[in-house]
């Protein structure tokens, strides 16, 4: 009898806290929407993709209403931070910079190698220009290099340079990469490529921590019981957990 | 390619295009109002109303467009946020800045966290009618300044002597006669709003700029059904014969709008009208 008041008692406790803050408000899942296979718009006009999927299956699990949003990518973390949405989940890998300004799930891809796509094999890496996505791992990699950086606002731009001359080659996300590779005749992989980041993880403000929990415990138990796995294996994304 | 033009993306570039109308029809006359209230302000004879429209024409003049929508917009929201925070939740002891993060009680958010997605859009649209109001209607009121200034004085004065009243001086003799002087500088302010509406996408709204480019972009045959190359060039041409038509249009409105209301005045233009009558 005691264990059964205690129980209520705590479960009483729990729901308030969770009431207090959790009480009918909705997710809103930030996004960018130009990235497949992570997340893109299909020809619905909705946002779909390995991330859409996933986060719609965290949300079940965190028993969460989530709802989806579009922001470009250049001022995904701005918008966060000041309360727009409450989470980034765009393909974003988990690097210390961005540590700083906002909080990370645990990762729910391993570091996905990052490919350079090109026109001909015999580009010079060391002293090419390279093209690469503002605010991206990749952009900050090359600009460590002796390679001549272009930075673009969209992965769409990035590709187009390449295929018009004005970069050698991009660097980006393989799984990005892909099926790009796979449509075009043109453009072929360089043997070479470069693993960086952490992996990627859902960003959250760092003033959010009871929802990072909550995303966090969620992405374990899909690491867990496979299901994880078998999306990544669904969207062609690399490594395995 | 019937159904090509008619997916659900489709549609949405379709919707924006109403967008962009919508966003010219609302903020051409507010943008009037906020201009012909900041012309008044700035030739009144009470000190600070005077400074305040000098001060707002200035400012707002000053400041690069990108910089105002992006500074502004975002202090505006916030700002309203935090009002909001204070009057509904005086319990709330937290801090409200938490290094980067603006965090106000969930009955504070504007609008509130559990809107749906059109309340999200359209309290947007808002902001940024708003916020192109603000700026254009600073562009507006030194025009109008100028405008006001322009009508001979000598008019004004015998109007006084005539014993009108200061008011009636205003709208009945200022007003009437300076759209006259004011039109080029408006239809010039007119053309260049509607160019700046893909400054919507700033602020987070889907404009047809956006969504042409979402739209044009290599489609790979993995993610849709219909899978192309770089369209991008082809969508964009259809925006340029878009804006092409529209300003060609406003010219013309524009233009049949100055034959009217140069009839009758003691400017170039009437004198010529006069003549070509008789």
């Amino acid at each position: 009898m005691k264990k059964l008041i205690l129980t209520t008692a705590v479960l009483a406790l729990t729901a308030g806290v969770a009431f207090a803050d959790g009480h009918g408000k909705t997710i809103r899942m930030g996004t960018e929407g130009a990235y497949p296979p992570y997340n893109f718009i299909n020809d619905a006009g909705e946002v779909d993709g390995f991330e859409r999927e996933l986060g719609d299956e965290l949300c079940a699990r965190a028993e969460l209403t989530c709802e989806w949003v579009t922001n470009e990518w250049d001022s995904i973390i701005p918008n966060l931070v000041s309360g727009n949405y409450d989470t980034i989940i765009a393909g974003m890998s988990i690097t210390d910079e961005r540590e700083e300004v906002i909080d990370f799930t645990q990762n729910y891809t391993l570091p996905d190698p990052s490919a350079y796509l090109v026109l001909s094999a015999d580009v010079d890496l060391a002293n090419g220009v390279i093209a690469a996505q503002t605010n991206t791992i990749q952009a900050a990699f090359i600009a460590d290099t002796g390679a001549t950086l272009v930075e673009f606002a969209t992965p769409e731009e990035t590709i187009a340079a390449v295929k018009n001359g004005e970069a050698d080659a991009v660097l980006a996300d393989k799984a990005f990469l892909t099926p790009i590779e796979a449509d075009d005749a043109d453009l072929m992989f360089l043997e070479q490529e470069e693993m960086i980041g952490g992996g990627i993880g859902m960003g959250l403000r760092e003033s959010d921590t009871e929802l990072r929990d909550k995303f966090d415990a969620a992405i374990q138990s899909m690491k867990d019981d496979g299901t994880l796995n078998a999306l990544l294996d669904k969207w062609e994304i690399g490594g395995a957990f | 390619m019937a159904c090509y033009l008619t997916t659900g993306k489709h549609m949405s570039i379709y919707t924006s295009v109403f967008t962009v109308l919508l966003l010219l029809a609302v903020t051409a006359p507010v943008a009037l109002g906020f201009g012909f209230a900041g012309a008044s302000a700035a030739r009144s004879s009470v000190a600070p109303l005077r400074w305040f429209g000098k001060s707002y024409i200035a400012l707002v003049r000053g400041v690069p467009d990108i910089a105002f929508f992006l500074f502004f917009v975002i202090a505006l929201d916030q700002g309203i946020e935090y009002l909001r925070h204070k009057a509904l939740c005086r319990d709330w002891s937290e801090p409200i800045r938490q290094g980067n993060d603006f965090v106000v009680c969930q009955a504070a958010k504007m609008p509130l966290g559990d809107a749906p997605q059109w309340v999200h859009e359209t309290y947007g649209f808002s902001l940024a009618v708003l916020t192109f109001s603000i700026v254009f209607g600073a562009f507006a009121a030194n025009v109008l300044f100028g405008a006001m200034r322009a009508v001979p004085h000598a008019q004004l004065e015998t109007a006084g002597a005539y014993g009108m009243s200061q008011r009636q001086i205003f709208w009945r003799v200022l007003v009437p006669q300076m759209w006259v002087y004011a039109l080029p500088g408006l239809s010039n302010l007119w053309m260049v709003l509607i160019k700046a509406t893909p400054l919507l996408f700033l602020l987070g709204i889907e404009d047809i700029v956006y969504w042409a480019r979402e739209l044009g972009g290599t489609k790979t045959s993995r993610f849709t059904d219909y899978p192309h190359g770089d369209w991008r060039m082809w969508y964009f041409l259809a925006l340029l014969v878009f804006y092409l038509v529209f300003t060609r249009i406003s010219e013309v409105v524009l233009e049949r709008l100055m034959q009217r209301l140069t009839h009758g005045q003691a400017t170039s233009g009437g004198e010529a009208q006069r003549k070509a009558a008789a």
